[in-house]
């Protein structure tokens, strides 16, 4: 990925170049709100980070702008203010995710990773996602393996649909409870593993390849395991 | 007091208006009253004028013209304001107390303003209201009123408003100065405290005079703004100061943990289970940091969240099946009851999440450790005003003496040290409840604690 960073604070701006690059990505970094704004206009960024305070231009008047300019570069919005309203305000602007200072590097990334493949606006999505022999029908909301069909709850087919959606990605605790439940807080225990297990022995205990993977200290990652 | 500072109140330059319109409205009083007394004075004299010739003619009737020209004669004689004017048919005068008058004076038929000389030489340039009556024989008698007295009148009325208008000038100039000074006082004392309170006193307040006017209103009105500002800031310092405290805690234990492993040389794996568990740590403490940050700013009153219309009933259902497979998990049965329809005006993500804490709770603590019966209820539904969302359990429950107390922040009590937790689920719900106008409530479940959320349908709005 090309990730632009825009950050202000010399060594969390330092620390996100190294721990990207680390990851394989290419990144640029701004300082100011102005320069950030320069660059990512002029475009070829799959995907940028932008501290919501930044000098010369904030960060929401940085998106605000982009937007206006067509710009529709997928942006996160990293910021100190954690609450459930600056997060909504940020997405108001123009943001597509928002993550609380501070954070795990790992989430960031998985945000990223998943914002970063969001088709451009318009484009046809798939109806059926394939993973091996895992075929999630969007349209007909089945799902088979081996040709052999699973039946899945609701809330389970949505949790498959996203991991799928985001195959060969890590996908966060914190992803799958906003985008499955819509819920942004905490839930003090670990509710998602369990669903995630019942989905598991669903998908995956009757075959002898696992496709649905545990990633240590990060999530979940729906892939082929035999590649 | 400058008195440039006077002349610049509005106050002053208020009163200056009103009593400048009040003085147009004296003049015009005067000039509607001499008007009228003039009319009056009119009337008088015409009627006079007509009754003094129904006499005379009365006399020409009865003697002719000799005894008409001895009567005027003999009336002429006596001072007075009126006028009589005998004459033949060409104008020559015959009898009277005026020069004689031009013509068209004697030929007009009604009555008519005329100048006219009086014969005993008593002033010239008068004027006199006259009517001219024909007499059979080609007589002309003029019977007039001087209007001297008119004039008179006027001329009163016209020194009566000037002097009006003087008085009226010097006491709006009074007035404004007493009023704007008064007012320009009170303001002062005002402004003083305001700087007063601005440099650091909060508790001065501003003065109240007790007299209930409109400055005292303000004055109250803004004294209670102060005094909820004050209240907001002592809650925002209590916060401030049970976070510094409460957060002394978990910091120095990840402290002492990272101090631990650089003591004693140890190999790259000891050193890696540290940083892990340092992390695994300060991931606890965000977590509180968060929970105490919501816990304020839901504190804080409304106003502070943005609120929108959501289907609680939805929230309640969606979170009792998040919790389901961990229920299951531990071997809890989870019921669910929501009534249809349950809206509520509110914040949908701290609702979901002071929800969230009380089934948490309920699956945390809800067993007994005799093991028992292992069931969690949940319900929503509408009682009067308030949605009712209610949580159940079967557990040993919560004594009665500690059923407020562990609203508080960071109270756990005995039985709950064993599982991992901040202490701060209840106070993250009752605050949340708070927010939205309505309290969490503690009750037995006989056995077991029964977790009560009232909240009021539109609290989150008014």
């Amino acid at each position: 990925m090309r990730i632009l960073i825009i950050e202000d604070d010399r060594d969390a701006a330092a620390y996100l170049v190294k721990a990207f690059r680390e990851a394989g990505h290419v990144v640029d970094h701004a300082a100011d709100g102005v320069t950030g704004y320069d660059l990512a206009h002029e475009g070829g960024y799959d995907v940028a980070v932008v501290d919501r305070m930044l000098p010369k231009m904030d960060g929401l008047s940085l998106i605000t702008a982009l937007r206006a300019q067509g710009n529709e570069t997928p942006v996160l919005i990293l910021s100190a203010l954690g609450q459930v309203d600056d997060r909504v305000k940020g997405l108001r602007a123009g943001g597509d995710d928002y993550l609380a200072k501070p954070y795990a590097f790992s989430e960031l990334l998985a945000r990223m990773e998943a914002l970063a493949r969001r088709r451009p606006k318009g484009a046809p999505e798939d109806t059926v996602y394939r993973i091996a022999d895992l075929v999630l029908d969007r349209l007909s909301h089945k799902v088979t393996r081996a040709g052999e069909e699973i039946v899945l709850q609701p809330r389970e087919f949505r949790l498959l649909e996203y991991l799928m959606q985001n195959a060969g990605k890590v996908v966060t605790r914190t992803m799958l409870l906003e985008h499955v439940w819509d819920y942004h807080f905490d839930p003090q225990t670990n509710v998602i593993d369990v669903h995630v297990s019942r989905l598991r022995a669903k998908i995956d205990r009757d075959f002898a390849s696992s496709l649905l993977h545990t990633v240590r200290g990060a999530g979940y990652m729906i892939r082929d395991g035999a590649h | 007091m400058a008195l440039t500072r006077i002349f610049r109140a509005t106050a002053f330059k208020l009163t200056l208006a009103i009593l400048g319109v009040s003085a147009i409205g004296a003049g015009l009083v005067l000039a509607i009253v001499a008007w009228q007394v003039v009319k009056v004075v009119d009337a008088e004299t015409r009627q006079t004028i007509e009754v003094e010739a129904g006499a005379l003619v009365d006399q020409y009737e009865r003697g002719g013209i000799r005894r008409l020209g001895a009567v005027i004669e003999a009336r002429a004689r006596e001072p007075g304001p009126t006028i009589y004017l005998l004459t033949d048919g060409v104008g020559e005068p015959l009898a009277g107390n005026i020069s004689p008058l031009p013509g068209d004076v004697l030929s007009s038929q009604d009555f008519v303003d005329t100048p006219y000389e009086s014969l005993d030489g008593r002033g010239r340039g008068r004027r006199a209201l006259a009517r001219v009556f024909l007499l059979p024989g080609g007589f002309h008698l003029l019977i007039g009123h001087d209007m001297g007295d008119r004039a008179r009148i006027g001329a009163v009325m016209v020194h009566a408003l000037a002097t009006s208008l003087i008085f009226l000038a010097g006491l709006a100039a009074l007035g404004a100065l007493f009023v704007a000074r008064r007012v320009l006082t009170r303001i002062d004392a005002m402004n003083r405290s305001a700087h007063a309170i601005m440099g650091g006193d909060l508790a001065e307040r501003l003065p109240v005079s007790g007299s209930g006017d409109e400055l005292d209103r303000l004055a109250i009105g803004l004294n209670q703004m102060l005094a909820r500002i004050a209240e907001l800031m002592s809650g925002l310092r209590e916060v401030s100061d049970n976070i510094a405290h409460d957060l002394r805690t978990p910091l120095t234990r990840l402290r002492n943990h990272a101090e631990e492993a650089l003591r004693q040389r140890r190999d790259d794996a000891d050193y890696r289970a540290a940083l892990e568990r340092t992390i695994e740590e300060s991931d606890g403490l965000i977590r509180i940091f968060d929970a105490l940050l919501m816990i304020a700013r839901a504190e804080a009153g409304r106003g502070q969240m943005s609120v929108q219309p959501f289907d609680i009933g939805a929230v309640v259902s969606d979170l009792a099946e998040l919790y389901e497979p961990i229920a299951e998990e531990r071997g809890f049965a989870l019921s669910l009851d929501v009534a249809p329809d349950l809206a509520l005006v509110g914040n949908r993500e701290l609702v979901g999440q002071g929800i969230a804490n009380l089934v948490d709770n309920a699956l945390k603590y809800g067993a007994m450790e005799s093991g028992g019966d292992r069931a969690v209820s949940v319900a929503a539904r509408r009682e009067g005003a308030d949605i009712v969302i209610e949580v159940a359990d079967r557990g040993p429950g919560i004594d009665q003496d500690d059923r407020k107390r562990v609203l508080d922040r960071f109270v756990r009590l005995e039985g709950a040290r064993s599982h991992a937790g901040s202490g701060l689920g209840l106070s993250l719900a009752s605050a949340v409840a708070h927010m939205h106008g309505g309290h969490l409530a503690l009750d037995d479940n006989a056995p077991g604690l029964k977790a009560i959320l009232s909240l009021p349908m539109n609290g989150a709005v008014t």
